[in-house]
């Protein structure tokens, strides 16, 4: 691998700034509370509505992984496992939802012969307790993975792959069909959200606003995260993991604790992504999606919150409408994307917007 | 302190056998040839490196190759490397701020973190990002964020490496003023000249062993030291 392509996607390079004032996320907040006051006044056509509702989680999404990767240097290239966790538990309370009301099993239930939902769903049916289980679950898995990482030292790429390889896991698992997770078809046919009709207008408005609240508050909290004195150790772990440990610092509770917080932000992207397409399916947890993220992340600029949301909705944009007009050029133009961020604006898009491509090869310098 | 260490890389033995106590109020420095093992000590004593066998005992209670990095900091024991190991992406007075370490409530961190700035004399720079000092500034910084603690014990991994003849100087003279009778001070270093200045004793490490201790001019007489240093 080149020097550059290593320092885009191996090692977080942006000088992660934190200025008391960060204009751009504080646009990003504006801009998400001002796009959900005028989506409860005004009315767009639905389809848009709902594709913007699914930026906003993609966004959430790839928030969860800069906070990681761009600030404590931990890359995942299995955050699609926390963000498929927040899915499938709030697809399960969809359905659970729709069984305690309307008495109809979902298919994959009758398919499999059963008479009714598996034990385990007991309870799923009320909204708060399916939000708390999907959260504990997410921060679960998290801290049992990150713990057996983080204390036998496992950094840098090993952990990377180990995530990937976890998600990968995960995916197998699911496809099983005895699982009562809806198996290789997953789950879907959601029939009411609330008691309300799933696609009404009011229900699609709803989940966009609540998905854009949610970012602005993520965005929000994240900064102040990073503003902090913890945000400070976070940059110090990132730079020089040993020297912050030889200053008397648990590098490990530490880790723990922001891998954890990550990763249930990613659930709670996936909780609000799932009523809004309507279907979960082991496909979220294939591992090249979970790379996908970090591409994002990486296009939009590394280390810099606001970076990571002009990632998502860039490049999630581009793919709703390219898939659409010419998918199979989809490909080739994410490929295209990526090789210009990583050789002519190593440290994202937002170089651009600063006008300082900063890339060796883009001067000519070797 | 350090008794009958061994540490093994393979079947390499990087430290055999090394003892060697250093008192409170002293500053000892640890010279050898390149390969005698002085950096491996260090990472003995700061937890980074585990020993196939022996003990460091700081005071008479606590044996460091027991406990992990954090809780040997967490122990009065803090390590300035080799090469200057500050966090680039935060300010000077952030790197001090982290240096004065977990256990100093907030409200007494300004008034240690302005007494440092006073001794390594980067005041002037205090908002400057750690990353765009020069080379100098940088080891400074890294010696008042080790101060920043109040350590029991102080290692110094070659702090004046790659300074200029005033820069060492300056260094060597605020090296002095950080002896307190409650505090040891472990320098290691090639410079003869800068060793003269600071150290009450020397230590002699050649292939993992202790050729010699005492002090440094006894070190200079000494035909075994001068075989190792200068070829036969």
């Amino acid at each position: 691998m080149s020097g550059a392509v290593q320092t885009a996607l191996a090692s977080p390079a942006g000088p992660a700034r934190r200025a008391v004032r960060d204009p751009l996320v504080a646009g990003l907040v504006g801009l998400c509370l001002a796009a959900a006051a005028v989506l409860l006044v005004a009315s767009p056509a639905p389809y848009l509505v709902n594709a913007l509702g699914q930026l906003a989680a993609f966004a959430i999404l790839a928030v969860s992984l800069d906070l990681v990767w761009g600030y404590l240097g931990i890359l995942s290239l299995g955050h699609g496992l926390f963000f498929a966790i927040g899915g499938y538990v709030c697809a399960m309370h969809l359905l659970a939802h729709g069984v305690a009301t309307t008495g109809v099993l979902p298919d994959f239930v009758q398919f499999m012969g059963w008479k009714s939902l598996p034990a385990y769903w007991v309870g799923l049916d009320h909204a708060a307790y399916a939000l708390v289980l999907a959260l504990a679950l997410a921060g679960l898995v998290a801290f049992v993975f990150g713990l057996a990482s983080f204390r036998s030292r496992v950094n840098g790429v090993y952990f990377s792959i180990i995530s990937q390889a976890l998600v990968y896991v995960a995916m197998l698992l699911m496809y099983r069909n005895d699982t009562g997770l809806g198996g290789n078809n997953g789950m879907t046919g959601f029939p009411l959200l609330f008691g309300w009709p799933m696609g009404s207008p009011g229900v699609v408005t709803g989940l966009t606003v609540a998905a854009l609240l949610t970012l602005a508050a993520v965005l929000a909290g994240t900064r102040l995260l990073i503003g902090s004195a913890a945000g400070r150790r976070m940059l110090a772990c990132r730079d020089d993991e040993t020297r912050l440990r030889t200053l008397g610092y648990s590098t490990t509770r530490l880790k723990l604790g922001i891998w954890c917080l990550s990763a249930m932000i990613a659930a709670l992207a996936g909780i609000l992504y799932v009523p809004q397409v309507g279907i979960i399916n082991p496909r979220v947890l294939a591992p090249d999606l979970s790379i996908e993220i970090a591409v994002w992340v990486a296009i939009g600029g590394l280390g810099r919150l606001g970076g990571a949301v002009i990632g998502a909705i860039l490049v999630n944009g581009l793919k709703f409408w390219l898939s659409a007009a010419m998918p199979e050029a989809w490909p080739f133009i994410l490929s295209g994307l990526v090789l210009f961020v990583v050789l002519v604006l190593p440290n994202g898009l937002l170089d651009l917007v600063a006008l300082r491509p900063r890339s060796t090869w883009l001067r000519g310098a070797r | 302190m350090v008794d009958a260490l061994t540490v093994a890389f393979g079947r390499f033995k990087a430290l055999d056998s090394v003892s060697l106590a250093v008192d409170s109020g002293e500053v000892r420095a640890v010279i050898g040839p390149n390969g005698a093992g002085k950096t491996t000590l260090l990472d003995v004593i700061s937890g980074i490196t585990k020993p196939v066998s022996g003990r460091v005992m700081l005071g008479d209670r606590i044996d460091l190759t027991q406990r992990s990095e954090a809780e040997i900091a967490r122990a009065g024991v803090r390590r300035k490397f080799q090469k200057p190991s500050v966090f680039p992406a935060l300010t000077v007075r952030e790197n001090l701020e982290i240096g004065c370490g977990p256990a100093l409530p907030a409200r007494a961190r300004p008034a240690r973190i302005a007494s440092v700035l006073g001794e390594i004399g980067l005041g002037p720079r205090t908002e400057v990002l750690a990353g765009s000092l020069a080379h100098g500034e940088k080891q400074w910084l890294e010696i008042g964020m080790v101060l920043a603690a109040e350590p029991a014990l102080l290692l110094l991994d070659e702090p004046v490496a790659g300074l200029s003849d005033s820069e060492t100087a300056h260094t060597a003279a605020l090296i002095r003023a950080l002896r307190r009778p409650d505090r040891a001070i472990l320098v290691i270093e090639h410079d003869m000249g800068f060793v003269e200045a600071i150290a009450d004793r020397v230590t002699v490490l050649h292939e993992g062993r202790t050729l010699y201790e005492g002090s440094m001019a006894g070190a200079r007489g000494d035909a075994r030291v001068i075989e190792v240093f200068l070829g036969r």
